[in-house]
């Protein structure tokens, strides 16, 4: 019997009449592709094309290619779909994977264009004009109240005006990724870069590390079924508490960070013992309904001197009600993960078929909102594949006020994309805690490296906006007018509320 | 005051009298009470194409255009009243005086000759203004001075002697503004508004007075006007003083300041190749 | 006068166009020739292109002060008696006569023009348990809506609109407006960029006294209109104007904001600006623009929106459209063009531009502040009062 019938997905070919010996590959590459005996031999079947042999490598002699096997012709039967079963056959596990989906789904995005000012309307120069992104995360009053100063002026009368509100600089935020799924110097990397760039990390359901106290004002700390990490003190720290329903990876599913990868640092900042699975159930089994909800949202609320707090979602199905009623249970924003967005672990089949595109949702959710009167109650914040600024304006466009970025910020990071991080070994140092691979990553460059990305976006958004003839995002946002689609159904048009180019 | 008012067919007077000229020795007069903005420049440029030198314009009330396209360094026209927008655009060579204010757009995209305007005048002047003189006797609105660029001998001036709104000075690329804070209707308001200077990538803006480093656009540098500098500046107020009957001394009598951009090339850095 | 709209899917689109405006007010409560007002739009005659002119005049009918004012534009004949039988049914009718016009080169295709002295039938008023105001929007919005042909272009007290095809100093003669004599008075150059011009989309906007002016392209309108429908308003024209009219509406009847307020919200300071800004101040203004952001005026305008009480006159937040205003006495004088200010004022004591966000404000002696404090209906009914609406309004125009 052949040892499994899955043939390596990649082949490592190595120029050796350029290499240079030197081994940089043996050492750089997390997943032991390498041996080297007088030259660097690599193991295709452990290549996981992560590139960073290619990266590193001094001579350039390293390529990776794509196993081009010759599977029979079948288009029913994909390559994927036979190794999938041959996989399940060897094994009778379910597939695990990480990342996001990465099926070809219509990408609603790239079927979504802006719009520009002509003649009638005059575009704006953001470079010398004013251009102006700051945006307020949480519950705004319906309507401002004010009295008289007695100087001829106005104050706001007794407890109006808006409250507990996050300032950002930037509607762009960075999505929660647990510590434990990365590394403490990822998290770092992102603690620095939120504070600098006036703007948020979020810790993920895996506590906050005592080195991240000093930006704690820039951070959201979570709240999730395991509870990792949770207690006064840690709900105190953040600028924000963030209840995590589920994720846009894995809607309706828990967590499971294997006891490897429980080492001191993560046992002490997730409050569990060291070595010991890190559980985290599929519902908080404090919330079985929504007025279950509202019940924990107060008591977060009760317990950090009444914070902002959030509920983040998976978008599924029935997404606008659900929104509505998290916004009706007294949450200050509502963050909505598309099925497209990232993961450090999720079984394949529900990451690759659960769930629905984050460009429907925040139409949907947005609208609903209105519609209830009770959109101005909290805000929005949207995830789940958001590659690039134009994603970004579109987002806004469609009614964000706040994008979050997890899979790009980790690409600035130097993320390829493998799929891989919940093998542990990210020859990146991201979602490891190998200390020989965390190290790769230092703060200080992460830090910038996360500052140029968002800063970029940023200015692109911000020549978005001058573009539309805005030089506020608030005009922005939820301007579906300024959106045209190419190549759309109609109802989806018409969910999306956004006319086809030409009309 | 220009205007006709009628009590009955009112409306072929409106706009569309014929202009009358007449010529009082060497001065050309027309009047330009109620005459449609097309046929009053039709005009100018005819008696200007017959070789009249000085012209003076009567009752001029909002009429566009005065002085656009017109050509010739020896012409001078007295313009009567309220200038309409875009006065003296693309205006190579002549000198024409306001004996009012201006609207919007004096000397956009000028290229030589003298404006000098013996009161206020509106937004957006001197818009990609290359050469020639533009001296504003009293206040002035927004985005003035904005993109005035300089080109070989070609070097646009300025002067202002009120106070200026927002952008002044807005993407300037060459040239020098000046702007003195003194004939002013808005005396507790500031000298100018913010964005001074916002974009400038060339040229000069001196200031008879100080501005708070926040008025500023970023890319614009902030300092005393030093002996050089008013070597430079001297010549141009003393011009500017006998062009609108004022004491150069007395404008001498406060300090300037000097704003020069950091960079002539401010976004450089702000591009990335693909 | 075209009374369907030849595409009505129209109405869902953004219209574009130019303009050029002009209010002027005496505070003092004296009455200026509606003269002042032609000659004010005359001299700006480049501003529009001839498919929109029109009028608002305060205090002209003081024989009639305490009458509403219907000014009626109709199709055919069908329509005014059909409107005419409503009136019948609703209000006490005092005088009902044909607009004086007179013959203008260039004014042609004019619908029927009425206007009608009224006020609601005691006894039914007090059975229908509304204001008065309330009582007069609800009619305007029934007739808008279900009288075909049928088009109220203003319903105040002791005001009206006068407006229509054409360019606005023939607008104002065919009106005849040198005959009438108001505190206040706007006035308005279309230049729309795409439909032919129809009489019921000139400006002024106008409901019971209130009417808008406005001058530029509002760049938010998407957001706006979102953010409106959020409160009930439909905005069913496609129009700046229309957006602008309901966000004061808003602003100023439902959420009684103060009126200097209501024009920073819409007008808002830049963010830099509000951080210099004292505590209180700041508080009240980042608390304004965290909860009115998706109600900000962004791009281009220029507006003034008139009242019996006086006048307002707002720019855009970086004066992106022209404004100058002027005073002289008691007079107080806004318009596109200085030139617009010279023509009817001789010698003012002051001609300034008025910074970009700050509000001009005339207040006539002696008028009530708040307007309309009155009225209790919700939008939905008011919005098809001041638009029309889709049966009755056709293509759609106006803005600028």
């Amino acid at each position: 019997m052949p040892t499994s019938f899955i043939q390596p997905e990649f082949k490592v070919k190595i120029d050796y009449d350029k290499c240079h010996k030197c081994g940089r590959c043996v050492q750089q590459c997390g997943w032991g592709v390498y041996s080297f005996n007088e030259r660097p031999i690599p193991d295709d079947s452990k290549c996981r094309a992560c590139h960073r042999c290619v990266t590193y490598c001094p001579a350039h002699c390293i390529t990776i290619e794509k196993n081009t096997l010759a599977y029979r012709e079948n288009d029913n039967w994909s390559p994927d779909a036979r190794k999938a079963v041959w996989r399940q056959a060897e094994t009778g596990g379910v597939l695990l994977t990480s990342m996001g989906n990465p099926k070809p789904y219509q990408r609603i995005f790239d079927h979504l264009v802006l719009d520009a000012c002509q003649v009638t309307n005059p575009s704006i120069d953001p470079l010398r004009e004013p251009m102006e992104l700051r945006t307020f995360l949480g519950s705004k009053p319906d309507s401002v109240q004010v009295e008289s100063d007695g100087n001829g002026g106005f104050k706001l009368a007794e407890g109006e005006g808006m409250h507990n509100n996050v300032k950002l600089d930037t509607p762009i935020i960075f999505s929660p990724m647990s510590y434990g799924s990365v590394s403490l110097n990822v998290h770092k990397s992102l603690a620095m870069a939120a504070t600098r760039l006036g703007t948020l990390m979020n810790t993920g359901e895996g506590g906050l590390h005592a080195d991240l106290y000093p930006y704690q004002d820039n951070v959201i700390v979570q709240v999730a079924s395991g509870r990792f990490g949770v207690n006064p003190d840690y709900l105190n720290r953040g600028a924000a508490i963030e209840i995590k329903i589920g994720q846009g990876a894995k809607p309706g599913i828990g967590g499971h960070l294997p006891g490897e990868k429980i080492n001191k640092e993560v046992s002490g900042t997730r409050m569990i013992p060291q070595g010991t699975d890190a559980i985290s159930p599929a519902p908080h089994h404090d919330i079985y309904s929504i007025e279950d909800l509202r019940q924990l949202i107060y008591a977060l609320k009760e317990a950090s001197g009444y914070k902002p707090v959030g509920v983040k979602i998976a978008a599924v199905h029935n997404v606008a009600a659900i929104a509505s009623g998290i916004v009706r249970a007294g949450a200050d924003y509502v963050y909505l993960d598309g099925f497209k967005g990232g993961t450090g672990a999720a079984p394949q089949v529900i990451r690759d078929h659960i769930g629905i595109p984050i460009e429907i949702a925040i139409a949907v959710v947005d609208q609903r909102l209105r519609d209830e009167g009770i959109r101005n109650n909290a805000s929005i914040i949207a995830a789940g594949s958001i590659r690039s600024s134009a994603d970004v304006a579109k987002a806004i466009a469609l009614g964000a006020d706040v994008v979050a970025i997890g899979s790009a910020s980790l690409m600035a990071l130097g993320c390829h994309l493998c799929q891989s991080c919940h093998t542990g070994s990210c020859s990146w140092g991201i979602t490891t805690q190998k200390p020989e691979l965390t190290r790769r990553i230092d703060p200080e460059w992460g830090a910038e490296q996360l500052v140029n990305l968002v800063h970029a976006w940023s200015h692109e958004v911000q020549e978005i906006l001058g573009a539309l003839g805005v030089n506020a995002v608030e005009s922005l946002r939820g301007s579906r007018e300024r959106l045209r689609s190419i190549g759309l159904d109609e109802q989806t048009c018409k969910i999306l509320g956004v006319k086809p180019a030409g009309m | 005051m220009a205007q006709t008012k009628y009590k009955t067919e009112p409306i072929e007077g409106y706009l569309h009298v014929a202009p009358e000229v007449r010529v009082e020795g060497d001065i050309t007069v027309i009047n330009s009470n109620a005459v449609y903005y097309k046929e009053l420049n039709e005009v100018i440029r005819e008696v200007v194409a017959g070789g009249a030198k000085h012209l003076r314009i009567e009752n001029v009330n909002g009429q566009r255009y005065i002085g656009t396209g017109l050509a010739g360094k020896d012409v001078k026209i007295e313009v009567h009243g309220t200038a309409g927008n875009d006065m003296t655009m693309f205006m190579d060579g002549p000198t024409i005086e306001v004996f009012g204010n201006a609207q919007d757009g004096v000397g956009n995209t000028m290229n030589a000759g003298r404006v000098i305007v013996h009161g206020d005048a509106g937004d957006v002047l001197g818009y990609g203004m290359r050469g020639g003189r533009v001296y504003i006797k009293g206040d002035v609105g927004y985005r003035v001075g904005i993109h005035m660029k300089a080109y070989e001998s070609l070097v646009p001036i300025m002067v202002v002697g009120g106070k200026a709104r927002d952008f002044f000075g807005e993407y300037m690329a060459g040239g020098m503004l000046v702007l003195l804070g003194m004939n002013t209707q808005f005396a507790e308001q500031p000298l100018v508004g913010s964005f001074l200077g916002s974009g400038m990538h060339g040229g000069t803006i001196y200031i008879r007075g100080t501005v708070e480093s926040w008025q500023c656009g970023k890319e614009v540098g902030i300092a005393e006007a030093n002996e050089a500098d008013m070597a430079e500046l001297t010549p141009v107020l003393a011009d500017y003083c006998e062009a609108q009957g004022m004491d150069l001394e007395e404008v001498l009598a406060e300090p300037f300041i000097k704003l020069t951009p950091f960079s002539h090339r401010p976004y450089g850095k702000l591009y990335a190749p693909m | 006068m075209t009374t369907r709209p030849r595409y009505r899917e129209e109405s869902s689109f953004k219209i574009h166009g130019g303009c050029g405006l002009m209010g002027i007010c005496d505070e003092s409560g004296e009455l200026m020739s509606g003269e002042d007002a032609i000659l004010a739009m005359a001299v700006q005659h480049d501003r529009g292109n001839g498919l929109g002119g029109g009028f608002a005049g305060y205090g002209i009918y003081p024989e009639f002060a305490d009458h509403f004012c219907f000014h009626m534009m109709y199709h055919d004949l069908r329509a005014k008696e059909e409107t005419e039988a409503y009136f019948d049914q609703h209000f006490l009718l005092d005088l009902a006569e044909p607009m004086p016009t007179r013959p203008v080169k260039g004014i042609t295709d004019a619908p029927l023009l009425w206007r009608y002295f009224m006020q609601p039938y005691p006894n039914k008023l007090e059975e229908s348990e509304m204001s008065g105001e309330d009582y007069v929007v609800r009619a305007v919005m029934s007739i808008n809506a279900s009288i075909d042909g049928a088009f109220v272009a203003s319903s105040g007290k002791n005001m009206g609109a006068f407006k229509g095809v054409g360019y606005p100093e023939e607008i104002g003669h065919y009106f005849r407006l040198e005959e009438y004599e108001g505190h206040t008075w706007t006035g308005h150059n279309r230049f729309p960029t795409n439909t032919p011009g129809w009489w019921g989309g000139a400006h002024p906007f106008a409901l019971l006294d209130w009417t808008i002016v406005h001058n530029g392209e509002i760049s938010s309108y998407g957001i706006n209109s979102r953010y409106l429908e959020q409160f009930g308003y439909k905005c069913t024209l496609g129009t700046d104007t229309e957006v602008a009219a309901y966000l004061f509406d808003l602003l100023l009847r439902r959420h009684k904001l103060p009126l200097s307020l209501a024009c920073k919200a819409l007008a808002s300071p830049l963010w830099d600006e509000i951080d210099r800004m004292p505590k209180d101040e700041q508080d009240v203004m980042r608390s304004l623009r965290a909860v009115y952001g998706p109600g900000m005026l962004n791009g281009p305008f220029a507006i003034v929106l008139g009242f019996n009480g006086g006048m307002v006159a707002l720019n855009d937040r970086i004066k992106l459209r022209p404004l100058v205003a002027a005073r002289k006495g008691t007079k107080i004088m806004v318009a596109s063009e200085e030139s617009a200010i010279r023509a009817v004022m001789a010698e003012p004591d002051l001609v300034w531009t008025p910074k970009a966000g700050e509000p001009v404000i005339a207040r006539v002696k002696g008028m009530d502040w708040p307007i309309h404090g009155d009225l209790h209906l919700p939008p939905s009914e008011i919005s098809c009062a001041v638009t029309g609406t889709e049966q009755s309004c056709d293509s759609v125009e106006v803005n600028a």
